[in-house]
């Protein structure tokens, strides 16, 4: 497309100008994902020549430093021990010993990190094999792969966690050398223990988050990243499955290609789901927003009395637990819900011809699609209405006098000033509300758990529905099929695409903040 | 609906007549609305605690009181029946399990938020993206693994209340943004004037800035409180089928899951709803003061 320069960008009608922003909004998408891919390759370069660096430095230390410290490179906090901050070195000390029983015990570091390429080749056989001696069946102990992935995993973990201490043991030594030249002593353990609930503070301060999330998200995040390359799954029988193996990609392309196994395409259901769940986290996340605004704006003007009373009355959704709003809900507009008895009793429709709002095939289910929209409008503007309050009362009041004397009517009023500002303000919140709203598991499966079912999409027997997102897809195919490889790499997927949104749109933010006037 | 949002400021001067009526008649079109809005957002609450008095019949019915179709029984059958089923011991999981969260989970995001908020140290900015990045991966992916190794230790299944205490707890630190904020909002020059004086951060923590944090202390222990209350989708993969180690919502959800399940216990299912939000909401309802403040300032901060 044409590119404009400034001038004549400002001469183009209104009309024309949107256009220009729209198109070239578009149009610059694949110049920010690739600087998004450009930067994943710096900061990969980065790393490199930082690890270069300490290499380096590593190499210097060993040539300039004294036997102390290059019995350290051996033997860690030796430096330490000998220069007398004896707490620091029995630390090191004791760190090393740990790793080093760990590796070499049976069943050890050493023994999980080799069984890692193959993830184990004897399975466990059912009954085992018939021992000639004892003139019985001998159940054999198989490899368990999920185990051996699992502790080759978290052996990795410690060994990147002993080379980073080491390299902390050699630094130490690097900088008591140097302390030492200068005259100066060094730091105590005293000192050091006092430094944790001081200038370390933040280090004491940080170790127990740090370590739930590395143990309860990081790891579980590469295990499964993994498994995407594996072909692990729930066996027939209804068991995990003990022995799986690496398989590549071939993962992927059984959910990016149109013939998968068994003639099923899951490239179809990924895309319709895709495409619904983009459709759905924009409109869920859109009504609200400005319905919220809406409502806040009508409780806040002047003259409106209890304001205080609608608020409670609104924010009651808030408190009441999620799951019983929805699941009440749900059942209210089941086909022998209240809703339909209402209806009824109204005279607009035969008790025959109740409406089955969730599971309404005709149209690809737009009804339970509309309807969810809907109920997540009910569930949502209460919150927006508390988020838009606070904001709006923080508009200084003399903009808007300043708008009422240049003539500004209502309508301008509200276009030019309230929502600038809001979008302003809330433009990173609507970010992560789009993408919570991806990953709504709640709303949808407590409404519809997917229904109504999509004939065409469904794939073996597992049955995908019209409203299903990504999100309560993951959740089937890994508890109700137990395709535990496939549910990663949709995880995976997922990932990319909120990924790529939150790139795209967070380059969009500074630049709506730029075009805004506020006057 | 247009038409009101004009009357965010009224100049004082102009007040004539035909404003004055129009005004009004704006204002009444506006009592309609939010009148009806109210009647929209309370109806399920009103039709759910009416339904829970309700003997016979224990199913759905398309009709709130007695039709001339069908007449219903009323009493406090269900909350009877609900006191004699497994409700409590859910009940008392889901409180366990909430008031651990809410003392532990407050701990961590508050270690955290405080120390983003207030130290510059060198891994701060990679930490923050790499947890930003972190939250782009769906929370669903890491149950599978994470419910084999409960399994494995033995934190699953018919003991799953410690092993969903971990859960929730372990990871909480990934939601400081809000409290961040808060702290933001705190001027530095306190801790320093106290740094100068001689105190230890930790000192500065504790004496100075907690007193001041209030407010956020609070948001943070209502809604770690609340959060165990509505899980739904952890906890039910993590139990399995263990009726004993349910907590609220899997056990609510488990009466409803099937059409059998639904025409028996159907009004119970509306007894326990009722029974779970009365203490939840009027926590929140005293402490609603400080959920807005946590709000307002998390969306401002992003």
């Amino acid at each position: 497309m044409k590119k404009y320069d400034e001038l004549e960008y400002l001469k183009l009608s209104k009309w024309k100008k949107f256009v220009y922003r729209f198109l070239s909004f578009f149009a610059s998408i694949p110049l920010k994902i690739w600087n998004g891919i450009k930067g994943i390759g710096r900061f990969f370069a980065k790393i490199g020549i930082g690890i270069a660096n300490e290499c380096k430095d590593i190499g210097h230390t060993f040539v300039k430093g004294d036997w102390k410290t290059k019995t350290s490179y051996l033997v860690m906090g030796f430096g330490n021990l000998t220069r007398g901050q004896i707490l620091r070195g029995l630390m090191f000390l004791l760190f090393e010993i740990v790793f080093i029983v760990y590796m070499v015990i049976p069943h050890g570091g050493i023994y999980w990190l080799s069984m890692l390429p193959s993830l184990g080749k004897i399975s466990p056989s059912g009954n085992g094999a018939y021992d000639p001696v004892l003139d019985t069946y001998v159940k054999l102990e198989g490899d368990n792969s999920f185990k051996i992935l699992l502790y080759g995993v978290l052996t990795i973990f410690f060994i990147v966690a002993f080379i980073y201490t080491w390299r902390a043991n050699v630094k130490q030594n690097k900088i008591a050398e140097e302390i030492l030249r200068t005259g100066k002593p060094l730091k105590s353990g005293k000192d050091d223990l006092r430094s944790l609930v001081d200038d370390n503070f933040h280090k004491t301060l940080l170790a127990l988050p740090t370590l739930g999330i590395v143990v309860f998200t990081v790891m579980p995040i590469v295990f499964m990243i993994l498994v995407a390359f594996t072909n692990y799954n729930k066996l027939a029988n209804g068991v995990d499955n003990e022995l799986f193996h690496w398989v590549g990609m071939r993962n992927f392309k059984q959910m990016l290609t149109w013939s998968g196994s068994g003639g099923t395409s899951y490239v179809a259901t990924f895309g319709e789901i895709l495409l619904w769940t983009l459709i759905w986290a924009f409109f869920a996340t859109f009504t609200n927003y400005f319905l919220g605004i809406m409502v806040a704006m009508m409780i806040n003007k002047k003259g409106i009395k209890f304001k205080k009373l609608w608020r409670t009355v609104l924010i009651m959704t808030i408190a009441i637990p999620q799951f019983i709003s929805l699941l009440y809900v749900s059942k209210m507009f089941d086909k022998n819900g209240i809703i339909n008895g209402l209806l009824i009793n109204l005279k607009l429709i035969n008790p025959s011809q109740a409406i089955d709002f969730w599971n309404d095939t005709a149209h690809s289910g737009l009804l339970a699609r509309v309807m969810v929209i809907v109920v997540n409008i009910w569930i949502g503007i209460p919150y927006l209405m508390l988020i838009a309050t606070g904001i709006l009362m923080n508009i200084p009041a003399d903009l808007y006098e300043s708008a009422k004397i240049d003539g500004a009517s209502g309508i301008k009023q509200f276009t030019k000033i309230t929502l600038p500002y809001m979008l302003f303000i809330t433009g990173p919140y609507l970010l992560t509300s789009f993408t919570g709203n991806m990953n709504n598991f709640n709303v949808i499966y407590l409404l519809t758990g997917g229904r109504p079912t999509n004939g065409a999409a469904s794939t073996g027997e597992a049955s995908v529905g019209h409203t299903d997102l990504l999100i309560t897809w993951l959740f089937k195919l890994a508890n109700n099929k137990g395709e535990y490889y496939l549910a990663s790499v949709v995880g995976i997927l997922v990932f990319i695409v909120v990924a790529v949104i939150s790139l795209v749109v967070y380059g969009l933010l500074p630049s709506v903040k730029n075009e805004e006037d506020f006057q | 609906m247009k038409k009101t949002d004009s009357a965010a400021v009224q100049p004082v001067m102009k007040k004539h007549m035909g404003i004055k009526a129009a005004n009004r008649i704006s204002n009444t079109i506006l009592y309609v609305i939010l009148i009806l809005m109210s009647i929209i957002w309370l109806i399920p609450f009103v039709c759910i605690v009416v339904q829970s008095f309700r003997v016979y019949p224990t199913g759905m019915s398309r009709y709130l009181f007695s039709h001339p179709d069908i007449s219903f029984r009323w009493g406090f059958d269900n909350y009877i029946n609900l006191w004699k089923s497994n409700f409590p011991k859910w009940y008392l999981n889901t409180f366990i399990i909430a008031l651990f969260v809410a003392v532990v989970q407050t701990v961590i995001v508050l270690c955290m938020s405080y120390t983003l908020s207030r130290f510059r140290f060198k891994l701060r900015a990679p930490m923050m993206k790499f947890m930003l990045i972190l939250g782009m991966f769906p929370g669903m992916l890491t149950m599978i693994i994470l419910y084999q190794v409960l399994k494995d230790l033995g934190l699953a299944l018919e003991n799953a209340v410690p092993g969903l205490m971990l859960v929730y707890v372990a990871s909480s630190g990934m939601g400081y943004y809000v409290s961040k904020g808060f702290f933001d909002t705190i001027p530095k020059s306190l801790d320093e004037a106290a740094r100068v004086d001689g105190a230890t951060r930790a000192q500065v923590l504790f004496k100075i800035i907690l007193p001041l944090a209030k407010p956020i202390v609070i948001y943070t222990i209502l809604t770690a409180f609340m959060a165990p209350w509505g899980d739904f989708v952890f906890a039910k993969y993590i139990v399995g089928v263990n009726p004993s180690a349910y907590n609220v919502a899997v056990g609510l959800q488990d009466w409803l899951s099937t059409s059998a399940n639904v025409s028996e216990n159907y009004t119970k299912f509306c007894a326990g709803g009722v029974v779970v939000a009365i203490p939840v909401t009027i926590l929140f309802i005293c402490l609603q003061r400080y959920y807005v403040e946590g709000v307002t300032g998390g969306a401002v901060k992003g």
